[in-house]
């Protein structure tokens, strides 16, 4: 019923939408669930000269070179303890596959249309760019990642 | 139209092809005055191929034309006509028309009969007045006896065994009031053998006078057929008694006399144009009725017997074609573009695979010589030559858009009034077939600039001690594991004083900034330096230049300018062959594993401390026997650690840029050398400086494929640490 390439918040007709949520840098933090690929284990990724600090490098997914996006770093947090069980969430993005690098996932939750709130302007940060939509559940502030954003940016020409 | 008949249709276009290019070919020859007659014949079998299955189509603009363009071909073949460089430079251009109609004809697009009319009044003054105006034929038609003399055209000798016959053939009114058409009376003469006929019109009234129920002409038929008279009365069995019918039996003798009355297909060139459909709906106008090809089948081959007899050398009758060996046509097969890629990625697997097995059998300490070793060693060996085939599906000789620059360069040069001549080289350097599909704009733009702004005016060019006419190269080789196309003139070569003005005119760069030779050609490729109406008054180029680039680089390609004042200039085109696999050097440097592409390390060493120098505060190069050579630290290049504080004893990889240019690259260590499967970076990440693709490793890991040169280009050769600047000099 979704189009996997957007972000929640463009859902016009879906009374719900199913996010899946996920704990960066012990914040709450959901995708989409139509443009979630797959779930896996972190990997050791080959490195990428010359790439911004958020891009972990690369990984072998079946065949396919897969970019790794540390989203602690892209999201602009603190540099959290490094642990070895980061969960890399493969996420397809308009033509691209990317996985996000994230501490854990949490849930799969239905969300109703109306539950969700745009989230409101703060200069301070820039956090609140990645974010499209906030919803509440069960006490806990839900931020929906706007996927796009967070893509790494092509470097079509590296001057 | 039913499908059998697309098909046809389809493999006719397709055979065209192959014929324009055999067209092409021969009139390069001759052009290069290096034609023998048999080249001659080759390109006029290629019209005359083409004609004939356009007949067979009903693509009548095509007919009409390839008919105007084999008949002053046909002069050229029996000597009337000179090949002279201009007479060739028409016939180009007739070549260029005729691709045009047939592509137009494929594509079912409108035709435009304006440039035809032009190039075709071109050939009537040509040929003299032997040409009617075609618009008008149907009006202005005077019937006419057809000439029998052929020059040039032997017909096959006629077999002795069978017997000849002529045919008078005169209708009376009655046959034209009930309906009857002598023309479907001849057509079926002609399929009881080898006629010839010819038309006596003397009583041929004026057009005025003319009408369809009065018959004022007899047909004359000379007619070879060993059904015997009775077959040919039959023929005439509806019309008997409402004709004069003669019928003689030639003496043998006398048929061997006439060999050329003998009905070739091949007499068509000699015939006035015939407006072959017209004539059929309006019998009375229509009268010298040769054989019509165009009711034949697509069997150019069959005719194409004919024109290979001139060649004295054939004894007995060729086989179709068999005498031009370059337009041989090849057995082909048309396959689906996807299912070859999905080989080729399937091929790739294997690779992986193969390396992932070899990995766990060594791991498994399985002594040299068992069986499962000599195995793979067998499968290694199979692997590498079904990816060779599969490679050489996809790769094409670049010829194709050699031959489409060659039109480019006639058309631009015809354009602003220059002579300029096209010399190809390494047209059968073969690349992947969709790196030739997408270099076909970038490079017309480059032989575009080559023709307008590179080259002078003839007068420049003999002012300056220049030949009149410009010489424009285009040059492909395979130069370390990439394809190099060269686009290079003659012309007076870039004003970089010029260039330089502009530039700062339009603020690209700064006025007071000064720049090397190279820096001044490279402002040729940014974006905005120039629009085309300040280009023009420059002897140098620049006519989106920057889009050319954006082009090449989309295709993985580097493009370079070299340019000498007064000698011209030379556009550099590197691409990478787009092959899915690569020879590569696994090295490893500061705990990363990358791939080197074998073709570009000229060599490997060990450094001596009598090997490195100092050259700037914080560089080094390196004495490799006599020559310097700089040094480049890969693991600091790659941003991957700092500069090492001493290199002697470092593994360096000895890397040799397309212009020759080295440079020592320092790696940690050489682990192996196997075959990678390129996977592209571009489409999930997005270019990494330096790095090419990637690959997967036997280990399942992935592994990132050097892009030598464009490190190179890009490094700061940086390798001494800052810190230790004082050490090192000290």
């Amino acid at each position: 019923m979704t189009d996997t390439s957007k972000t929640p918040d463009i859902h016009k007709d879906g009374d719900e939408i199913e996010l899946l949520s996920f704990l960066v840098g012990g914040q709450d933090y959901s995708v989409d669930i139509m443009s979630v690929r797959e779930i896996r284990g972190g990997a050791q990724a080959t490195s990428l000269p010359h790439s911004p600090s958020y891009v972990r490098g690369v990984i072998n997914l079946r065949g396919a070179v897969l970019p790794i996006i540390d989203l602690a770093k892209r999201l602009g947090m603190q540099e959290e303890q490094k642990n070895d069980r980061n969960v890399i969430i493969v996420v397809a993005v308009g033509e691209r596959t990317v996985g996000l690098m994230v501490d854990a996932v949490s849930d799969i939750l239905s969300i109703s249309q109306e539950d969700m709130q745009p989230p409101p302007e703060m200069r301070a940060d820039q956090n609140r760019n990645f974010v499209s939509a906030l919803t509440i559940v069960n006490d806990r502030m839900i931020r929906v990642l706007d996927l796009n954003a967070v893509m790494p940016e092509t470097n079509e020409e590296a001057a | 139209m039913s499908d059998p008949m697309a098909e046809i249709k389809a493999s006719f276009f397709i055979e065209c092809d192959e014929l324009l290019e055999s067209l092409q070919d021969g009139l390069q020859l001759m052009d290069e005055g290096e034609a023998d007659s048999e080249t001659v014949n080759v390109v006029f079998r290629a019209v005359h191929s083409i004609k004939g299955g356009a007949g067979a189509f009903g693509l009548d603009d095509l007919v009409k034309f390839a008919h105007r363009f084999e008949t002053a071909m046909d002069d050229v073949r029996s000597d009337k006509l000179e090949a002279t460089h201009d007479v060739l430079k028409l016939f180009f251009q007739c070549g260029d028309i005729l691709a045009d109609l047939v592509r137009e004809a494929r594509e079912n697009e409108p035709h435009d009969p304006s440039r035809t009319a032009q190039v075709l009044t071109e050939i009537d003054s040509l040929l003299g007045s032997s040409a009617e105006d075609e618009d008008e034929e149907e009006v202005e038609f005077q019937p006419m006896t057809l000439s029998l003399d052929l020059p040039g055209i032997d017909a096959d000798p006629i077999p002795a065994s069978e017997p000849s016959y002529t045919i008078v053939f005169e209708p009376e009114n009655e046959l034209y009031s009930l309906g009857n058409e002598p023309l479907f009376l001849l057509r079926a003469l002609r399929e009881l053998g080898d006629m010839h006929v010819t038309c006596e019109t003397k009583s041929l009234p004026d057009l005025d006078q003319l009408s369809a129920e009065i018959g004022t002409m007899i047909w004359t038929i000379q007619l070879t057929t060993s059904e015997g008279e009775a077959a040919i009365k039959e023929v005439f069995d509806f019309v008997d008694g409402i004709c004069r019918l003669e019928i003689t039996e030639n003496s043998p003798a006398m048929a061997s006399l006439l060999p050329d009355l003998d009905l070739a297909p091949d007499l068509a060139p000699e015939l006035p144009p015939l407006p072959m459909p017209a004539a059929a709906e309006n019998p009375s106008v229509e009268t010298p009725f040769v054989a019509p090809e165009k009711s034949s089948p697509p069997s150019p081959p069959a005719t194409d017997a004919k024109p290979a007899q001139a060649t004295p050398s054939q004894d007995t009758k060729p086989a179709p074609k068999a005498s031009g060996a370059a337009t041989a046509p090849r057995a082909t097969v048309r396959v689906d573009l996807h299912r070859i890629d999905r080989l080729v990625n399937l091929v790739g697997e294997i690779v992986i695979n193969q390396a992932m097995l070899t990995q766990s059998v060594e791991e498994a300490g399985l002594p040299p010589n068992s069986t499962v070793r000599t195995g793979l060693e067998e499968f290694l060996q199979l692997t590498r030559d079904i990816q060779e085939s599969v490679m050489m599906i996809r790769a094409q000789p670049v010829k194709s858009l050699f031959q489409r620059m060659g039109r480019i360069v006639r058309e631009s040069s015809a354009d602003i009034g220059k002579d300029v001549r096209l010399k190809t080289e390494g047209e059968n350097t073969e690349v992947d077939k969709t790196v030739i599909e997408r270099l076909a704009d970038p490079l017309t733009h480059m032989i575009r600039n080559a023709v307008d702004h590179g080259l002078e005016s003839n007068a420049e060019r003999e002012a300056s001690g220049k030949s009149a006419a410009g010489n424009v190269h285009l040059t492909a080789m395979h130069r370390s594991g990439r394809v190099v196309i060269e686009v290079s003139d003659d012309g007076a070569g870039i004003n970089r004083e010029k260039v330089h003005q502009i530039a700062v005119e339009k603020g690209l760069v700064p006025p007071e900034l000064q720049l090397t030779d190279t820096e001044i050609d490279n402002l040729l490729f940014l974006p905005g330096f120039s629009t085309a109406k300040e280009v023009s008054n420059l002897s140098g180029r620049g006519v989106g230049m920057d889009v050319v680039r954006s082009a090449i680089q989309a295709l993985g390609g580097r493009i370079s300018i070299t340019s000498e004042r007064g000698k011209g200039t030379t556009f550099s085109i590197s691409l990478p062959l787009t092959l899915a696999v690569l020879d590569g050097m696994i090295i490893s440097v500061a705990k990363e594993t990358l791939v080197v592409p074998l073709n570009s390390i000229l060599e490997t060493l060990t450094l001596t401390p009598s090997d490195l120098l100092e050259f700037g505060p914080e560089t080094h190069v390196v004495n490799i026997r006599n020559t310097f050579v700089p040094l480049l630290d890969l693991g600091a290049e790659l941003g991957y650690r700092e500069p090492l504080s001493d290199y002697s004893g470092t593994v360096v990889l000895l890397i040799m840029q397309e212009d020759g240019s080295r440079a020592a690259v320092v790696v940690d260590a050489i682990e192996d050398q196997r075959q990678v499967v390129i996977k592209g970076l571009q489409d999930s990440y997005g270019r990494v400086p330096g790095i090419a693709a990637a690959t997967i490793l036997g280990d399942g890991k992935i592994a990132l494929i050097l892009d030598p040169v464009d490190l190179i280009t890009q490094s700061s050769g940086r390798t001494r640490p800052m810190s230790n600047l004082e050490k090192i000099a000290g």
